[in-house]
This record gives C-alpha cells, sequence and structure tokens, in this order.
C-alpha cells in the first residue's frame, strides 16, 4: 500500500471516507459563513484546512464536533450519515476535538484530565459509590500517553505543570485512550513555541499512523504543507482549492489564502 | 535523559506522586535541565516528604503546633483537657461548616449562607419537636421527625442556593448574600425571634456525651466522622473529581461531559445538608435554639478553608487542610480567652488572617508554586 495507508487491512469499505462533510452551509440571517463545503478525510489522513481569519474554519470545525448546527449539508462519519446535537454526542462517537486552549483542568493531574467524564470505577459495592480506580487509570494513561511518543514527567503531574507541548499530548492521549476515529485539532500549536510545534507535528503524525482521521486547522502554513497530505483552503466560506503538497509551492497555499490565487484563476 | 527511570515502575508511585511536591519537582528540573525530557524520580522521595507533601498542608501543620505553643508559653493551662475540651467542642459547628465551604470553595463558588442555614435549620427541627412535645407524641417519633426536618431543611436550602446559582448564572457571593440574609429573618418568623429551650433529653444528651473518659465528645467524634467520609468522598471519588473540574476549568469540564450545572445544584445542596447536620450539633451542644445560631460563622468557615490551602480561585483545597484550618482558629480563639483577650480582638484577628490568607493564597498562584 502506498499513501497514507489505513491500519486495518483491505476492505470495500476503505474507499468510504472516515468522515465526509457535503455541501455545508451556515447562515446567521443574511451572512452566509459557509457556502456549501465539502470535503473528506480518510482514515489515516491529515487534512490541513487554511484560510484567513473569518473564512469560516472554526465554524465548519464547530459542526463537524456538534458544538454548532448547519443550516444545511450532510455530515457523514464512516459514511453514516450523523446529526450531532452536542461536543458530547460527537466525542461519544468517536470525534475528539482538540482545542487549542482551554482543554485541560490546570489543577487536576494527568491521568485525572485524560479520564474526566469518563472515569473509571472500581468494581464491588465500591462502584455505586462511584469510587475511583485510580490505579487502572493511572496505568492506562501512560499507556496512552507512551503511544503519542512524547516523553512527559509522571501520569500524577498536574496540567499546570507541564509545558504547552505536553499539554497538547495529553489533550491527544484522550482521543487515543477513548479509541477516537477522526481527530480535529483546531491551532495545536498557536501559543507553542519551534520545539513544541515540531513535537505537536510528529505527535499528530503518530494519530494518523494509529488509523484515525485528523483535520489540522492551523495558521502554521509551514507546518501544514510540512505534515498534511492535502490541504483545504477556505476563502469567504468556500474550499477554493484543495492542495496536494507534493504538487504545489508553499506559496501556492498562501496565495489561495489570500485569494490572490483565485483572482488569478478569474481574470 | 539523565535518569534511568522507566514508566512502568513510576505508575506504582502514581498516587503518591500527584503531590510529590515542589521539591522532587524542582530536583528533576534541576539535575536534567528540562524537566519535559525526564521521568520524574518519585521513587527516591522519602516516605515522610511523600506524606506530608500528600497532606499538602505541613506549613499549616506546622503553624498550628507553634500557635498550641505558644499559648502553652503564655497561658499554662493551654495543653489541659479542659482546654482540650473547650476548643474540640467550639470547633465542631466550624468543622462541619468549614466543610461544607470546602466543597463550594473548590468548584469556585462561595456559600455565604452556611451560618444562616445552621440557624434556620435547627430553628425548623426545634419549632416541630416542640410542637410534638406538647402533644401525645412519642419521645423517639418527636427527636427523629425532628432530626429530619433539620437535616431536609439544610439540604433543601442548599439545593434551591445552587439552583438559583446553577439556573440563572447568578455570582455565588450575591446569591449566598442574599440567601443568607432572607434565611436569618425566616429564622426568626418561625419562633418570633425568641430561642426554644423545650427539646426532648435526648438532644441535650446528644451533645453532653462523652467517650473515653471525657476526653472526647460525641458532637466532636461525630464531626470528624463527617469531615472524614467528606475528605473521602473528595479526594477518592467520580464527585470529588468533578468538583475538582468544575472549579479548575469550567469549560473543560463541561467539554467532558461533566454536567457542570447538575454538580453545583449536588454540591451546594450538599453544603446545606452538612450545615442541617451542624444546626443539629449545635442545638444538642447548648440543649436549646437560638435565633442567633450560626451567627458569623461564615466567616469562620471560610476563613478555615482557605487557612486549609483551598484556593477562593477553585479547583484546589482538600478536607485535611480545612480540619487543620478550623483547628487553628479553634485554638486561637481559645488561646485569646485563656490570655483574657477581649472577644471583639478576636473578631479583628480573624478578619484578618482571612484577608492574609487569600492574599498568599494568590500570590502562591501567581508564583505558579506548589500548594
Amino acid at each position: 500500500m502506498d499513501g497514507p495507508a489505513p491500519t486495518n487491512s483491505a476492505q470495500p469499505e476503505l474507499d468510504i471516507p472516515r468522515i465526509e462533510v457535503r455541501d455545508i452551509t451556515k447562515r446567521y440571517g443574511n451572512l452566509h459563513v459557509l457556502r456549501g463545503v465539502s470535503m473528506s478525510i480518510r482514515a489515516g489522513e491529515i487534512v490541513g484546512l487554511v484560510g484567513d481569519n473569518g473564512a469560516g474554519k472554526s465554524t465548519l470545525v464547530h459542526i463537524i464536533c456538534g458544538a454548532l448546527q448547519r443550516t444545511s449539508g450532510t455530515v457523514l462519519l464512516d459514511g453514516q450519515e450523523i446529526d450531532f446535537k452536542s461536543p458530547i454526542e460527537a466525542r461519544n462517537a468517536g470525534i475528539e476535538t482538540v482545542y487549542q486552549d482551554l482543554a485541560l483542568a490546570p489543577d487536576l493531574n494527568v491521568w485525572q484530565n485524560i479520564f474526566l467524564g469518563r472515569e473509571k470505577a472500581v468494581g464491588g459495592p465500591l462502584r455505586l459509590l462511584g469510587w475511583l480506580d485510580r490505579k487502572y487509570m493511572a496505568r492506562k494513561a501512560r499507556e496512552d500517553l507512551d503511544r503519542t511518543k512524547i516523553r512527559m514527567p509522571g501520569v500524577s503531574h498536574r496540567a499546570d505543570q507541564l509545558s504547552g507541548g505536553q499539554r497538547q499530548a495529553v489533550a491527544v492521549g484522550r482521543a487515543i485512550g477513548w479509541g477516537s476515529r477522526v481527530v480535529l485539532l483546531d491551532e495545536p500549536t498557536a501559543a507553542l513555541g519551534v520545539e513544541q510545534q515540531q513535537q505537536v507535528a510528529e505527535l499528530t503524525k503518530t494519530i494518523a499512523a494509529e488509523g484515525m482521521a485528523v483535520l489540522l486547522i492551523s495558521h502554521n502554513i509551514p507546518q501544514v504543507y510540512d505534515i498534511c497530505h492535502h490541504i483545504n483552503v477556505l476563502f469567504h466560506g468556500e474550499i477554493v482549492a484543495d492542495l496536494r503538497p507534493e504538487e504545489c509551492a508553499i506559496d501556492d497555499v498562501v496565495g489561495w489564502i489570500t485569494g490572490s490565487a483565485l483572482a488569478a484563476k478569474k481574470s | 535523559m539523565s535518569t534511568t527511570k522507566k514508566p512502568s515502575e513510576e505508575l506504582t508511585e502514581g498516587d503518591a506522586a500527584k503531590t510529590a511536591g515542589a521539591g522532587a519537582h524542582r530536583a528533576t528540573e534541576a539535575t536534567a535541565g528540562s524537566a519535559e525530557l525526564s521521568y520524574q524520580l518519585e521513587g527516591s522521595v522519602p516516605f515522610f516528604q511523600r506524606f506530608m507533601s500528600r497532606v499538602g498542608s505541613f506549613w499549616t501543620l506546622g503553624v498550628l503546633v507553634l500557635i498550641v505553643l505558644l499559648f502553652e508559653v503564655l497561658t499554662p493551662s493551654m495543653l489541659t483537657k479542659a482546654a482540650w475540651i473547650s476548643t474540640a467542642d467550639y470547633g465542631v459547628e466550624y468543622l462541619i461548616l468549614a466543610v461544607a465551604e470546602t466543597f463550594v470553595i473548590i468548584t469556585a463558588g462561595i456559600d455565604i449562607s452556611v451560618g444562616a442555614i445552621l440557624g434556620f435549620s435547627a430553628m425548623a427541627g426545634s419549632v416541630v419537636m416542640q410542637e410534638m412535645l406538647s402533644g401525645h407524641n412519642s419521645v423517639t417519633a418527636v427527636v427523629l421527625v425532628g432530626i429530619a426536618i433539620m437535616l431536609v431543611t439544610g439540604l433543601a436550602v442548599g439545593l434551591v442556593n445552587g439552583l438559583i446559582i446553577s439556573r440563572w448564572k447568578l455570582p455565588p457571593m450575591i446569591v449566598t448574600l442574599g440567601s443568607m440574609t432572607a434565611i436569618t429573618g425566616a429564622t426568626d418568623v418561625l419562633h418570633h425571634g425568641t430561642e426554644i429551650t423545650t427539646l426532648p433529653n435526648f438532644v441535650s444528651d446528644l451533645g453532653t456525651t462523652t467517650l473515653f473518659h471525657g476526653w472526647l465528645p460525641l458532637p466532636v467524634l461525630i464531626a470528624l466522622a463527617l469531615t472524614l467520609v467528606c475528605g473521602i468522598i473528595l479526594a477518592r471519588t467520580r464527585f470529588g473529581l468533578h468538583t475538582y473540574a468544575v472549579g479548575s476549568n469550567e469549560v473543560a469540564a463541561r467539554r467532558s461531559g461533566i454536567h457542570v450545572d447538575r454538580h453545583l445544584v449536588y454540591v451546594y445542596g450538599l453544603a446545606g445538608l452538612l450545615c442541617g447536620v451542624a444546626g443539629l450539633l449545635v442545638t444538642a451542644d447548648f440543649s436549646s435554639a437560638s435565633p442567633l445560631a450560626g451567627y458569623n460563622d461564615e466567616m469562620y468557615a471560610i476563613a478555615a478553608c482557605v487557612i486549609g490551602g483551598a484556593s477562593l480561585w477553585g479547583g484546589r483545597g482538600t478536607m485535611f487542610g480545612t480540619l487543620i484550618g478550623t483547628a487553628i482558629m479553634s485554638v486561637l480563639t481559645t488561646g485569646l480567652v485563656l490570655i483574657n483577650v477581649q472577644a471583639f480582638w478576636q473578631q479583628v484577628a480573624i478578619g484578618a488572617i482571612v484577608v492574609a490568607a487569600a492574599g498568599f493564597d494568590h500570590i502562591r498562584l501567581q508564583s505558579g508554586d506548589e500548594k
């Protein structure tokens, strides 16, 4: 197999994208934020979503993760039409969003953050009290984090003791641990230093290699160009280009984002 | 990098590492240059240090011992049975309220109405008991109904607080300030602002029974047991974890699927219930229900929490810390009485301590230091 190989053995379903949006529109009164956006991501694939501020990137992400309701259009997860009313429903269905901020509770430690909302209770009568199985969660969190290949201090460290890259790793660790099928990375490197940006890039490749479909929303064009299999450019609520990094130069990407490439094409 | 610790080894130490302390963390950072690329050497942290950082209130415990010793130097009557009983009895009310307050403060909220709920629930239960005693009811029934009314009243007021705070998104400070005023008025309405002294003997027995040759009053035992149970709930259960999560980062808690609003209702309800228990014990202690019961108690409860390391910004605090905080407040009060300081000055001291402790908490957060 060449290209972004899914981890599963070859089956006909592999032609079905893991996540697909078709003709999504979002209107606020007369304001058209999204005008018929279609795109898809296959398992094991990293797709970049770039565009200037106000192009509609966040709106699209919020629609996929259930935080916003679309005006029209379809979202398909493994070929099944889905209609999430909340991010919780989306998360339970395997769509994990990694937010650029506010993702972790700073006073909770790493395993508590990873398991927050899905804590494992012990068996037996203590279960009724919600008695937490701390050993299990600490061990499982360590295993999940090891798969991110980012070196971490102990899983019992508080989140506010971690670096920005490690926090992203914890957020991604949740996705891995919960068996997510789709991971939406919303500006994962916005607040990070160069070295940590590199770590997050590696992290992104790792989760794609785990068989997840990854949508990377970023202003960091060189990084998007570097790690994505293809790049969707959103401009005024429309996808104006679907670029493959091996077939274009990084300046082309920038050109599409600013709209100059579109203008040149039209003229 | 410079450490050979394997992740698997570390796991067994996982829990201890939770609060393994600034010392160990800094040491790792110093030797490895970057904490990020090294595993922590939890195993090398001495047991005592690990224990003390786990309880997280090392310095407050030290302050408590210092205060006790200071008063012992100033007055020879500090380390006596009488002083212990007085201090412990005095602390019962504040300990239970502080335990209630701890849950609330950890959610980044505050409950100013704890003292008022105490007074109201005590009065409500006592009014019913008084009425029932004048009829032909068995004493057992009177006591059971009276206690139930106290607990249910406390719970109900707490739930109302929680509902208003979570549904209307109002600041807890304002809501509980309002309910404090309203409930204090309602307490006076219940019995025309006078106290109730006609109560079943069982109630006063509850207040005067002691164990271990008089060393351990029953109310003290009840308060300590409640503290232990609440401490376990906070540290070991899903409810406790969600309490920390809500206070630490409400948005993250919501995104994780925690029903934040519902949880706040539970927390304020639990606080109210505990205030009801405190109302019962205060009534038992005085063998009467006074309309002044619980007056000004909220300040003591908040002070005990903050001294014990709970952060008014939410997300941090332990029951052990609150226990030590309450002990410091009680010892201060007893000690100041023993060295004949005017009662007015006690109030001045306690107000100052609250502000100082909150200021210390703020500085600690700003410096990003350990708890």
